[in-house]
């Protein structure tokens, strides 16, 4: 079935020069298995085509239920210099919960994934 | 350990997150309930510059001056109750700042009762050639740029200093310190360290103030303030209640807020405030430790509670990481509204006939950003194509060295009120203003080239 990350995940994003963070966190502890597996760093580079001049780094951590991406390139230069409206990052957050994964159905079942029980 | 050390707690409150945070929330801070310390984060990336550029028109400036009035609502809890302040506040003139608090301390007659330690030595502007004649390159961390590249238009530059001049300016019996560019966790970090005696290698219990210091450092963002999670239901946000670190020799720590104060904090709102500014987590490198964030447990603690520990570190590296400003040419941003029917497809046109004009007038600049914001601004091509919104805001931005280029696009959005495409308005603020770009150069310089100082003044 096709999941929102906004209905799994919570999330909150800031910058580092011309690089954002976003951290995407498990709404319950069974739902992290589901982002760790299905939100790849291919799946995020491919979601944010075209708006990054750089790489996607993932970093997981576990004991927070949490992913960490920094998605390179993010911020058309950065802080003082870009000329966003976004331009500390501070979105990219629920941007990245746009995402839709697709996770078999007895998958999202036994983790309780709202729908379908 | 002795037993009293074990069951000792420290509380550490967040008072301010940046310069322009909440004015009310240092004195609520030291009025709603006990705390022992009051940490204030006034820096960020940007804040030096402008600072600097302050002290350049008036060498009695170039500090965070929303601190002098902190000061003044707090002097009561400072001289009677003995909470003791930690700022970052004195930006690129520590010693000007603490003037200025002793002549607010001499107006609300706590003059005498108050102790200021000044740390100096993160400054290293006018030490630039200096370093780089003995072979401190300076490479921009992000571009491997040689520093020459922008040496003559470089404003300020400040090494990010560690927790260790605090804690000797805690350890002289200064109950307020005031630094430069210190580290955000440093400000928490100090008092533990000073309150606890944790050895210099103690990398565990340092990396616990590390993160305590992590999740302190931006205001309200761990207690309720910008949290998504479950945002509707977040009590009184008007009221909210900065966070308070009440920790424990062992390095752990409980996460909580006054009573009676709004927000929340929860183990979502704590977590989210932990991935925030996030780089690789096993790594969070700082001047006194490296502190493991895959380490970290975080637990409910009763309401309004949320217990941390466990936490891991390790040695830090032989670098300061260094915030070099400089002067990168000028930008301007303009907008006008544009409203349904076909919102976007007008605020598209618009875009348009503005840059062929602009291109007409031979104007050049390194770049022109065109935003619509209500529809494709903060999400990109993820938003879809705004077709149906009922309003849009055209949003345009120029960046360049030529400053007579960018004061003269400012003069070519108005005109399409009356000459671009219909039902616009938002026009009312005016030309927008031509701002210098003042850019951020981070840069990793040897430990031993730096060398702090603490003094006392009262």
């Amino acid at each position: 079935m096709k999941i929102q990350l906004l209905d799994i995940a919570h999330a909150r994003s800031g910058d580092k020069g011309d690089t954002a963070n976003v951290g995407l966190i498990a709404l319950r502890p069974e739902w992290y298995p589901l982002l760790d597996r299905y939100v790849t760093r291919e799946a995020v580079t491919a979601h944010f085509s075209g708006q990054l001049t750089g790489d996607v780094v993932r970093f997981e951590l576990p004991n927070l239920g949490a992913l960490n991406f920094l998605l390179h390139g993010a911020l058309d230069g950065g802080g003082t210099l870009s000329l966003k409206t976004d331009a500390q990052g501070k979105v990219y957050s629920t941007a990245l919960l746009r995402l839709v994964i697709d996770v078999p159905d007895a998958e999202a079942k036994a983790a309780g994934v709202p729908g379908t029980l | 350990m002795s037993e009293s050390q074990q069951e000792k707690i420290v509380r550490v409150a967040s008072g301010q997150g940046f310069w322009g945070d909440w004015l009310e929330a240092p004195r609520r801070q030291v009025e709603g309930g006990p705390v022992d310390y009051l940490m204030l984060d006034y820096l960020a990336e940007v804040t030096m510059s402008i600072l600097q550029k302050q002290r350049e028109r008036d060498p009695r400036m170039g500090y965070a001056r929303d601190f002098v009035g902190a000061m003044e609502s707090v002097f009561p809890a400072v001289a009677e109750r003995g909470v003791k302040v930690i700022a970052n506040a004195g930006g690129v003139n520590p010693t000007a700042c603490a003037e200025a608090i002793l002549e607010a301390a001499s107006r609300s007659g706590v003059r005498g009762k108050i102790r200021i330690g000044v740390v100096t030595g993160d400054d290293i502007l006018d030490r630039l050639d200096t370093l780089l004649a003995a072979g401190h390159e300076l490479k921009n961390m992000d571009t491997g740029e040689p520093l020459a590249n922008i040496r003559d238009r470089v404003l300020s530059a400040n090494a990010y200093i560690g927790s260790t001049p605090i804690v000797e300016a805690l350890q002289q019996g200064a109950n307020v310190v005031v630094t430069g560019r210190s580290t955000d966790t440093a400000l928490t970090m100090a008092p533990l360290r000073h309150e606890f005696g944790w050895a210099e290698d103690d990398w565990n219990a340092l990396a616990a103030g590390i993160v305590a210091g992590h999740i302190l450092e931006c205001g309200a963002q761990s207690s309720g303030g910008n949290c998504l999670h479950d945002w509707r239901n977040i009590p009184d946000l008007a009221n909210v209640g900065y966070p308070i670190a009440e920790a424990r020799a062992d390095g752990s720590f409980v996460i909580t807020k006054h009573p009676g104060t709004g927000g929340r904090v929860s183990v979502p709102s704590v977590t989210e405030q932990l991935v925030y500014e996030m780089g690789d987590p096993h790594a969070y490198i700082t001047p006194d430790v490296v502190a493991d964030f895959t380490s970290i447990r975080v637990a409910a603690d009763g309401e309004n509670r949320v217990r941390v520990h466990g936490i891991t570190g390790g040695p830090p590296t032989p670098f300061l990481k260094v915030s070099i400003a400089y002067r990168a040419g000028y930008k301007a941003v303009g907008s006008l509204v544009y409203s349904w029917p076909d919102a976007m497809e007008k605020a598209q046109l618009a875009d348009r006939v503005l840059r062929e004009r602009l291109d007409n007038l031979g104007l050049k600049f390194d770049q022109v950003l065109s935003e619509f914001v209500g529809a494709t601004s903060t999400h990109g091509a993820l938003a879809g194509d705004g077709r149906e919104a009922p309003e849009v805001q055209y949003r345009i931005g120029v960046r360049g060295s030529d400053r007579a280029a960018v004061e003269r696009f400012t003069r070519e959005i108005a005109p399409l009120v009356l000459n671009g495409p219909p039902s616009v308005t938002g026009f009312a603020g005016g030309r927008p203003k031509v701002e210098e770009i003042v850019a951020y150069w981070p840069a990793l310089l040897d430990k031993r080239a730096v060398s702090t100082a603490v003094s006392i003044v009262e």
